[in-house]
């Protein structure tokens, strides 16, 4: 009997299915990019009560149904929110606030802890202008947190990063530094700038 | 002349395709791990505004997709004006506490308070609906919310 071998199997369509499977893989894949802006809302409280803030203490951001930018009653362009806020919140007008480098103006907000900012829209309100001014503001108390941690981090050990980067490698596994001493950190220019943004139902 | 050359050697050698199939099953492989299927279909037009402060989505807690946006083309019967897409279908505004309560029972229970909502909103809605829909989270106690958006300079949003 002769010894027959089994007929080898032709692989020369292998790379044709295998192209096949790659073009669905290709156009099937949608590859994720959720990142957006946190929010929390507040939560709804059964009796209200009236928290007395001063006047000077609230910087209103109004965006009305032809998407115009008001601050402070004022029409403003988009460019200019993130200045003004800055302004407005590293005013330090009582003195209190050792680290602030504003005008420390009077008729301005006392200091970083008590400055609210409001942001108001209305119904017609475009949400493309909504999230603008949104991220403006979040650019200003990052730009404020940023400043912040240059002065306070290189005596700490993290010479070579802003606010921003410290969260990120704060929420990074693969970081290897001391992140106990980077929470920390953190959470000083947190409660040095905190983030106060009431979003006006 | 030399008699060992041979008169093969003036014709082009054959580019050897023997490796091909490997390096599109590499590729394919990649592409298979990558692919995240589309959870839902799009029934409204989701273009979403840009900006430049955000922060990644943690995708370790919970997420549950709120969509808001203009019918898209084929769904006009159900008007002009922006509506709420919850899962699959076409929501009212009343329906949103439910949903977020069935999401909610569909979590482990340590799970449920890091739930986040990620809303996605066309960029042309207008506000009103998305607040709405935010009084609503306030109502369910679903309070930790993404406002959803590509990355770039927010002066891109402005333009129609």
């Amino acid at each position: 009997m002769a010894n027959r071998a089994a007929p080898e199997v032709n692989a020369g369509s292998m790379a044709d299915i295998a192209f096949l499977l790659l073009i669905f893989f290709l156009v099937t894949t949608t590859i994720p990019k959720d990142s957006g802006i946190n929010r929390k809302l507040p939560p709804i409280e059964e009796d209200q009560e009236d928290v007395v803030i001063k006047e000077k203490n609230i910087f209103t951001v109004l965006i009305n149904n032809n998407d115009q930018l008001f601050v402070e009653e004022n029409v403003m362009e988009l460019s200019e929110v993130r200045a003004a806020a800055i302004a407005f919140l590293d005013n330090g007008g009582d003195g209190s606030c050792s680290y602030c480098h504003g005008l420390k103006d009077p008729k301005s907000s006392d200091n970083p802890d008590k400055a609210i900012i409001s942001l108001k829209n209305e119904r017609e309100t475009s949400y493309a202008a909504y999230i603008s001014v949104q991220n403006e503001l979040v650019a200003a108390y990052n730009d404020l947190r940023n400043t912040r941690a240059k002065e306070v981090a290189p005596k700490r050990g993290f010479s070579d990063m802003n606010f921003v980067e410290m969260e990120a490698n704060f929420s990074d596994p693969k970081f290897n530094g001391n992140k106990d001493k980077l929470k920390e950190v953190i959470d000083q220019i947190r409660n040095e700038y905190p983030e106060k943004l009431s979003e006006v139902q | 002349m030399s008699k060992f050359k041979s008169k093969k050697d003036n014709a082009l050698p054959a580019v050897n395709t023997a490796s091909l199939p490997d390096i599109v099953f590499m590729l394919l492989f990649f592409f298979m791990v990558v692919t995240v299927m589309r959870e839902d279909t799009l029934l409204i037009e989701n273009v979403l505004p840009v900006a430049d402060q955000v922060e990644k989505l943690d995708k370790k807690n919970p997420i549950s997709y709120i969509y808001m946006g203009k019918p898209a083309k084929g769904y006009e019967k159900y008007g002009e004006s922006a509506k709420i897409q919850l899962n699959d279908k076409f929501a009212e505004i009343t329906d949103v506490q439910s949903f977020i309560n069935a999401e909610r029972a569909a979590l482990r229970e340590e799970m449920i308070p890091y739930l986040t909502v990620s809303l996605k909103v066309d960029k042309k809605a207008n506000m009103g609906v998305v607040m709405d829909v935010k009084q609503e989270l306030r109502k369910a106690n679903a309070l930790k919310i993404n406002y959803t958006t590509g990355t770039g300079e927010v002066s891109a949003n402005m333009e129609r």
